[in-house]
């Protein structure tokens, strides 16, 4: 079954690249690499190099189409972006509005990380005893007392 | 002291209502690129492959531009909505005819009705790109300017017309010179 999938991938991509005007192995290559950094926008969770969607084998052609025309591969990304914005990168680039998401896990941890060095350093204060009460100082002379 | 022991409460109450606010937005509706852009330029044969339509069909008219597809069943769902606007209103309804073949779609247009002026035919997909389409039906008001001022995702519902649709339509007519 996976090798079955496999080849009907490999023959969808095939065929989706034929389509188009003839390219080399290596804008193939870029082709992909695009591909996979593009999110296929009707299966919310694959790039467009995964699935077999026909919107996304639309994309596909379209990757390769720009790829021949000789755009680079931030071109080519940009170009879908303009188009279907930022949800169609599978990497959520770092701007004003993710900044919480990723930010957000490095800021807990360090938040955490001071939170525990503070609380101990607390305590180790509170634990070095330097003077003590009358009453437990007579109490502690007559422990002492009694067991010699 | 006593409140400090709240606050991993506080914490959690403030995710809690982050993913809550999360939850309540439909991650199939993306945001259109392309409001208040120009409509992205095009030249592509009409259904009836008699004439290349371009951009200059948008020229001093108010449009609705209709993704569609004989193969698209929520369209059906939508076509007596379409058919509606086209004879209530003075606009031009352009239809965008999506990874269809021309037999079929005229068979679709000839049974259900055409509300079309004019029919893009779009085989490989190059303007539903180029306009940032997901799925069939999907509407974009475009105004004298060529400009795109709206984008609808999905069947137009009559509550859609009414509440979002024709509003715009009908502020895009007023300054009509």
């Amino acid at each position: 079954m996976r090798h079955l999938l496999l080849t009907l991938t490999l023959f969808v991509t095939a065929l989706a690249a034929s389509a188009t005007a003839q390219i080399s192995d290596a804008e193939e290559d870029r082709a992909r690499d695009i591909g996979h950094q593009l999110r296929c926008v009707v299966c919310q969770n694959q790039s467009i190099e995964e699935s077999e969607a026909d919107l996304a084998l639309d994309m596909k052609v379209i990757v390769r189409e720009r790829v021949a025309a000789g755009d680079t591969n931030a071109e080519v990304v940009a170009y879908m972006r303009d188009r279907y914005g930022d949800y169609v990168l599978l990497k959520p680039p770092v701007q004003s509005n993710t900044y919480v998401l990723w930010f957000l896990p490095a800021g807990l941890v360090l938040f955490g990380l001071g939170w525990f060095a503070l609380r101990s350093k607390r305590q180790s204060k509170a634990d070095i005893v330097t003077e003590i009460s009358d009453t437990d100082q007579a109490l502690l002379d007559k422990l002492m007392a009694d067991d010699t | 002291m006593k409140l400090r022991g709240l606050i991993p409460l506080f914490g959690f109450a403030a995710l809690f209502a982050a993913l809550a606010y999360g939850l309540t937005r439909d991650p199939r509706i993306l945001p259109s690129e392309l409001i208040e852009k120009p409509f992205p330029t095009f030249a592509l044969d009409n259904l009836a492959n008699d004439a290349v339509l371009e951009n200059e069909i948008f020229e001093g008219r108010v449009s609705l531009v209709n993704i569609f597809g004989s193969w698209c069943v929520s369209c059906t769902v939508e076509h007596p909505q379409l058919m509606e606007i086209s004879q209530s209103l003075d606009i031009q309804m352009v239809g965008v005819d999506w990874r269809d073949t021309r037999e079929n779609a005229v068979r679709w247009l000839s049974e259900n009705g055409d509300p079309y002026d004019a029919v893009i035919f779009d085989p490989d997909s190059h303007l539903i790109v180029d306009l940032g389409v997901v799925g069939a039906p999907e509407t974009f008001i475009v105004d004298q300017n060529g400009d795109i001022r709206y984008k609808h995702v999905g069947i137009i519902t009559p509550d859609d017309w009414k509440n979002d649709l024709h509003p715009i339509v009908e502020s895009l007519l007023a300054v009509q010179p």
